[in-house]
């Protein structure tokens, strides 16, 4: 299953670099929005909390903007029944999951990294604090839009329901994740964060998990 | 591979495409699917292989001396068709190498050339498969479905977009795979049924 799920982590991988469906959309729209948040708050003073959540919302909607691609892409180009008939279901899932989770943390690295520059007033109490929840933020997203790409790839609508059926099974995410960073950008104890740490990680247990049960049932017919 | 139909039918809503189909099929065979368009042969096809689960009745494989469920059937069967979809941004060589590395077999650059070569096309490398003829991309389909030497071949429409020396493979690789196990072909075309040993005419109900 390993062997197989790393296959087809290294195809998505290299069709992505060959393509570049996701990476184009991803991009745009950070560079995009990030410009239009630092141009509309020239001379204005936001608290740190007000930034903390301008960041996630930048970080959610760069995730809806492009990664429903890994399972949408097999189905608009036709090739879902050629993986069908290569591998097993569970390898397909982690292959994209792994596919997803690389996105996902190469994007929000370069998210931070941006909103630092252009942010001046945001600044981080807690640097490793700020990384781990960044690191765990990734991995619920990236375990989460898998399986909601999975179920939304058959669909004629998929770009109206892949942030339709995202939002509330982020919502919890979300939550921890913004709490978890307020913390690690105001206060310099890091207990203070450890109900949201742990919220975090049972999150990405739960929906992994749930994703394994359910993906032969969305996967097939 | 011993492949057994016991009562299978299928319906897509309340639509039924076909009811109580049975028949078996024995390792060395070749068994054809005819019946006319729209009466579910490839559906048909898609059940045998694993891909459809039936509304009713069910399949049994046998492979050796161990049975096989349908939900890991995927390692024991070839398959092509006209509707299956290759990678196409990728060349010959690298979606071979793809499903070999998919499917955990080993194959080198010399073996990946002599499978081009028995197909007939071409071992170089430049060009995607986007770029390919339909006879090609049914060449390579035809790769794809026989380069792990699976023990249950399903080819759907197999000469489909092919000359008549494209035909000459197709009809080599089935006389191949009957030494190493089934294959059952769903056509209306009189030279493939020539091909069967035994042929099943699927009945739909439109």
């Amino acid at each position: 299953m390993i062997r197989q799920a790393i296959a087809i982590f290294t195809k998505d991988l290299m069709s992505e670099l060959r393509t570049r469906y996701a990476i184009n959309a991803l991009l745009m729209f950070v560079v995009v929005t990030l410009a239009v948040i630092m141009f509309s708050l020239v001379g204005e003073s936001l608290s740190p909390g007000a930034l903390t959540g301008m960041l996630w919302v930048v970080m959610f909607f760069a995730a809806m903007s492009g990664l429903s691609r890994s399972f949408v892409a097999e189905e608009e180009r036709g090739t879902t029944m050629t993986l069908q008939l290569l591998a097993s279901p569970m390898s397909v899932y982690l292959g994209k999951l792994l596919f997803n989770l690389l996105l996902v943390v190469a994007l929000n690295i370069f998210i931070v990294l941006l909103f630092l520059l252009v942010m001046d007033q945001f600044t981080v109490a807690q640097p490793d604090l700020f990384w781990t929840v960044m690191l765990l933020g990734s991995v619920g997203i990236a375990a989460a839009t898998a399986i909601i790409a999975a179920i939304i790839a058959k669909a004629n609508t998929k770009g109206t329901l892949f942030p339709v059926l995202s939002f509330p099974v982020l919502l919890p995410l979300l939550m921890a994740g913004i709490a978890a960073t307020k913390v690690a950008v105001e206060e310099p104890v890091w207990d203070n964060a450890l109900p949201e740490l742990q919220m975090l990680a049972s999150y990405i247990v739960v929906v992994v998990t749930v994703s394994f049960l359910l993906f032969d049932f969305v996967w097939k017919d | 591979m011993h492949v057994a139909a016991e009562a299978v039918s299928k319906k897509f809503n309340r639509r039924q495409v076909f009811a109580d189909v049975s028949f078996e099929v024995a390792p060395g065979e070749v068994f054809g699917i005819t019946g006319r368009n729209g009466s579910g042969k490839s559906t048909l096809l898609r059940i045998i292989g694993g891909l459809l689960t039936p509304s009713g009745g069910r399949m049994r494989y046998r492979h050796g001396d161990a049975d096989v469920e349908a939900e890991k059937l995927y390692p024991h069967i070839g398959y092509a068709a006209p509707y299956l979809v290759l990678y196409e941004e990728f060349n010959a060589a690298e979606n071979l190498a793809l499903y070999a590395r998919i499917r955990g077999v080993g194959l080198t650059a010399g073996e990946i050339d002599g499978l081009l070569q028995r197909v007939g096309l071409p071992t170089d490398r430049r060009d995607p498969i986007r770029s390919f003829s339909s006879g090609m991309k049914q060449r390579m389909k035809l790769l794809f479905a026989i380069f792990h030497r699976p023990p249950l071949l399903l080819l759907d429409e197999p000469i489909s977009n092919l000359d008549s020396e494209g035909m000459a493979v197709v009809y080599d690789l089935v006389a191949e795979q009957r030494k190493r196990g089934s294959v059952i072909i769903a056509t209306n075309d009189a030279e493939d049924i020539q091909q069967c040993d035994r042929t099943f005419r699927v009945e739909g109900r439109a």
